[in-house]
């Protein structure tokens, strides 16, 4: 079986995505916190996923975005570039696009609030639920953050719960806590 | 073939074809030509990927490209082009245009061929097919390539 040259596979990759002919390009990094899956598409950051299965990961952002969905890291440098920085301890903020479009209004409204609380800082969810003005919407805010397509860069780790416990996260509690604890901000 | 109906990701559709892509342009140009033919044959098929109305049979559907990717590559290179080009083959699928081409060698050499090139199957198989081994089923398909290069237009 005739086997297709490297250089040739990336030489593709690299086409495509520069060609704009990609609905998201996607690739893996590694973090302090485990390899990471990030995909973008023409808008911004659309995914970042812990303990990527990567077969899973394909179907749903074939799905979300559409079928043109190639592993390119082209697009993606950028941000495992400040994911890097960020892990160093040397980025505070990302100067990254989301791209948040095929969520539903709450969960959106949610997560752009989210982005503005700041590295270092933690707020609880009914705090979050407040700043929407849902006052009320606490638990569903708290089901917002747990379906977080882009955690880490919209920053679901800093929502705790009202007595400071860390309560949840779809990444698992150590992360939570790395991450925190990266930042400066864990609570005791 | 087991293809799912629904289109899948393009990465799983690019991870499954490439190889067999890549062999039939190298079989068919040489692997130095293969490689432009090989970016220009999945650039066209990721343009027209999002308008599949079924994805029956996919491997067929990206050799038939490579297929004429390799035909015009032979075009613009007319004079020193390696093999013959029957007039009537834009429309047939690729093992039928093998089979046209690789007609006048030797039967076990041109079913090698066409059952490597034009069907993607694994020495393996065609060695099971052929009732011999890989080792003789890969000598056949690689001796038939060579008398087709060899053949003057």
């Amino acid at each position: 079986m005739t086997t297709l040259p490297e250089h040739l596979d990336r030489r593709f990759r690299d086409e495509a995505a520069s060609a704009g002919l990609l609905d998201v390009a996607y690739d893996f990094t590694d973090s302090p916190i485990g390899t990471l899956l990030v995909a973008a598409s023409e808008r911004g950051v659309c995914r970042i996923s812990f303990d990527p299965e990567p077969e899973r990961e394909l179907d749903a952002l074939a799905t979300a975005f559409g079928v043109r969905v190639l592993r390119a890291p082209g697009p993606v440098e950028i941000v495992r570039r400040e994911l890097d920085e960020y892990f160093e301890g040397a980025r505070r903020e990302f100067d990254l696009q989301v791209d948040l479009t095929p969520l539903p209004g709450f969960q959106r409204a949610v997560l752009e609030e989210l982005v503005r609380v700041p590295y270092g800082h933690v707020d609880t969810y009914g705090g979050l639920a407040q700043r929407i003005g849902k006052p009320r919407a606490a638990r569903a805010v708290g089901g917002a953050l747990n379906r977080n397509p882009i955690p880490i860069v919209v920053p679901c780790h800093r929502i705790v719960g009202a007595t400071g416990s860390l309560v949840g996260y779809a990444g698992g509690l150590e992360r939570k806590e790395a991450l925190l604890g990266l930042e400066g901000a864990l609570l005791t | 073939m087991m293809d799912d109906v629904r289109t899948p990701p393009f990465e799983r559709f690019y991870e499954q074809h490439k190889d067999a892509v890549f062999g039939l342009l190298a079989a068919r140009l040489g692997r130095q030509r293969a490689e432009d033919a090989f970016q220009d044959t999945f650039l066209r098929a990721l343009r027209a990927y999002p308008d599949l109305r079924h994805a029956g049979n996919l491997r067929a559907w990206v050799l038939t490209i490579a297929e004429r990717v390799a035909i015009d590559a032979h075009r613009r290179e007319r004079p020193t082009a390696e093999l013959q080009e029957p007039e009537s083959w834009d429309s047939r699928p690729p093992h039928a245009e093998l089979e046209h081409l690789a007609a006048q060698l030797p039967q076990t050499e041109r079913a090698a061929v066409v059952l490597r090139y034009g069907y993607d199957l694994d020495y393996e198989q065609i060695g099971a097919a052929l009732g011999s081994s890989a080792e003789a089923a890969r000598q056949a398909a690689s001796t038939g390539v060579r008398r087709l290069r060899g053949r003057k237009p």
